[in-house]
């Protein structure tokens, strides 16, 4: 019977999360930039964020230890900025715009190419964790529109028949 | 050929040394075009308070959308030695849909806007500022901390700038998304590290701002007018319109959708809708019509080919009974339809609201759902009253902020324009043609696509 029974120790254990040198000297630096340290609370997510390619739950308390406020704060201000991933994602990450301008010009179109060539809905992650597709409010790209984002860069205008060759260059 | 010499007539202040083939300027260009001049004339020969009256006198016009004349905003922050600390914010989370014009000027001119900022913050005061940069513009924020890098080696910025007394530190603060974080106050919220929700006003942030201190927040545009107006006065400001208007200065519109040609161009304020389109941006595409515009982003009104004539200027705009905004036009033709183009913005809206309050939280998600419907060909009886209603009940006043007030303005007006198009997407009890198959189900709300679209829960 006491076999059954579950035991907190036997339970897998959170990996401890450690900051790089990196990302603490990236940290430090961004808290240089104002006089009240929270202000660095999306500099430090976006630290850990480059290097991992999203901010995972053990990563809270750490970064809100750097900056001095309390973990729910920090994981207040990380639930509510969309460009923050709370969830692992693929290498690329590929942001869409919706907005009315690339609407207008063909958004649904470019959707529906990228949805068929990568096999998954916005939102999701290929398998072989190479893309993540997410929608993205106008990117200031309506003279380029349908535009999109892959990673750091931009592209636009995108049509349907430009997708593949477009994702082949994201290894 | 120096830059500047190819509009000696300073007739284009902003964009005059825009060269998109050689790329921006680095500081010993920018200098040898006459940059810094305006810094170096405000430190050293003018009061603060001398160029908050010039910025008053050439009535300059917040340019992110409001319209708000800057010297008035500026004349509420308090001066004087016992002021303490005061700070200064570049708005540039340039997310408004169907804009692109800050990003040109980051991109193209970004000394331009870093002298601006040293100007504008030796007018009021301020020894710290931020430009408040959304996380999508890499090349801006690149470019921008090259810029401020060089500005501080050359004492422009940083401390005892110009050798006086005065110093004023610079720093890019980049977002992680969100297009509530134009507003104002949720941009101050955001810029001090927590949700960017924004703030009941009064007091306004020129009384209590960034950590409580009186602070200016100053689209990229309207800032990088200021150095063009210490340099060459007020009433040179006001002849840029060249009588257009009874604003002054120029202003960077542009035109977006199905057009010939899409782009930006600084032209003077109140130059008509009509050159914007069809002598900028070429007429529309493929010869098709012109159905309606936004005059300037997703949260003004509606307007229609009769209106093309208009001045384009905050004033004229507000009578026709929409909004300038912030000036770049997005044009519908004939063949698409504006109740698929009302539902993007309201999807847009929705997806961006903060949740703070409850009439937008809860309504943008209603209107959305109503307009799916309709489009689907599945209104329901009612549901144009009802999508009436919430244009009062998301309207002005009810709301902490803007946003779904400014959400409402193109449904309202699409609603007034173009019922017959609503009234189309009844459900009427009419008999099925033999091929078709039952209704498809209602899609999802679009907070269950949010859910399910997002990455950070």
């Amino acid at each position: 019977m006491s076999n059954a029974v579950l035991k907190l120790a036997d339970l897998p254990k959170a990996q401890p999360f450690v900051l790089s040198e990196e990302e603490r000297h990236e940290i430090e630096h961004a808290l240089g930039h104002y006089p009240d340290s929270r202000a660095a609370s999306i500099d430090a997510l976006k630290a850990v964020q480059k290097r991992r390619g999203y901010v995972c739950d053990e990563a809270i308390p750490v970064l809100a230890e750097a900056i001095g406020i309390s973990a729910a704060d920090l994981e207040g201000v990380a639930t509510f900025y969309s460009l923050i991933f709370r969830r692992p994602v693929g290498r690329h990450v590929i942001l869409v715009c919706d907005s009315i301008s690339c609407h207008l010009t063909g958004y649904d179109e470019l959707k529906g190419e990228l949805v068929k060539q990568l096999g998954i809905q916005p939102g999701q992650t290929t398998k072989d964790n190479r893309f993540t597709l997410l929608p993205i409010c106008c990117l200031g790209a309506c003279d380029r529109g349908p535009a999109l984002m892959i990673g750091d860069d931009h592209h636009g205008p995108v049509e349907p028949a430009d997708v593949k060759k477009l994702l082949e260059a994201y290894a | 050929m120096s830059r500047a010499a190819k509009d000696a007539q300073y007739q284009k202040p902003l964009t005059r040394l825009i060269d998109l083939a050689a790329g921006p300027l680095d500081l010993a260009g920018y200098e040898a075009e006459g940059g810094y001049t305006a810094l170096k004339t405000a430190v050293k020969t003018l009061q603060p308070q001398d160029i908050q009256s010039k910025v008053k006198d050439a009535n300059l016009r917040g340019r992110g959308g409001a319209g708000f004349p800057t010297g008035i905003k500026w004349s509420l922050i308090p001066m004087g030695p016992n002021a303490g600390a005061k700070y200064l914010v570049c708005n540039a989370d340039e997310m408004e849909p169907g804009t692109f014009k800050d990003r040109l000027l980051m991109e193209q001119s970004p000394h331009q806007l870093v002298e601006a900022m040293a100007v504008a913050a030796y007018a009021i005061g301020a020894n710290l500022g931020y430009i408040f940069l959304r996380g999508e513009y890499v090349l801006c924020a690149e470019r921008l901390n090259k810029a401020i890098a060089e500005a501080k080696a050359k004492h422009y910025l940083g401390k005892n700038i110009l050798g006086g007394e005065w110093g004023f530190d610079l720093y890019v603060h980049t977002g992680a998304g969100r297009y509530i974080c134009g507003e104002e106050t949720a941009l101050i919220n955001s810029l001090e590290g927590r949700r960017a929700n924004p703030r009941a006003k009064p007091p306004f942030p020129q009384i209590a701002g960034l950590w409580g201190r009186p602070t200016i927040v100053n689209n990229v545009e309207t800032l990088c007018n200021i150095p063009h107006i210490v340099n060459n006065g007020a009433d040179w400001f006001k002849a840029l319109s060249q009588g257009k208007s009874k604003d002054g200065g120029t202003k960077l519109y542009g035109c977006s959708g199905l057009s010939n040609k899409r782009g930006v161009w600084e032209l003077p304020i109140g130059t008509s809708a009509r050159e914007i389109l069809e002598v900028h941006a070429g007429g529309m595409k493929g010869g098709r019509k012109l159905k309606a515009w936004l005059p300037g982003g997703a949260s003004t009104d509606f307007l229609l080919p009769e209106h093309l004539d208009l001045a384009m200027d905050f004033d004229t705009i507000s009578k026709a009974g929409s909004r300038m905004g912030t000036g770049l036009i997005t044009v519908v033709n004939e063949d698409q339809s504006i109740v698929a183009a009302v539902r993007n913005l309201e999807e847009f809206m929705a997806r961006e609201s903060c949740g703070w309050c409850t009439p937008c939280r809860d309504g943008l998600p209603w209107t959305v759902k109503i307009m799916r419907a309709i489009e689907a060909g599945q209104g329901q009886a009612g549901d144009i009253d009802t999508l009436s209603k919430l244009t009062k009940w998301l309207g002005p006043g009810r709301t902490f902020c803007a946003h779904a007030p400014g959400a409402m303005e193109p449904l309202q007006s699409a609603l007034k324009y173009f019922r017959s198009e609503f009234e189309a997407g009844m459900l009427s009890c009419k008999l099925r043609a033999p091929s078709e198959s039952a209704p498809k189900p209602a899609a999802p709300t679009p907070r269950e696509t949010a859910k399910a679209q997002s990455v950070n829960q």
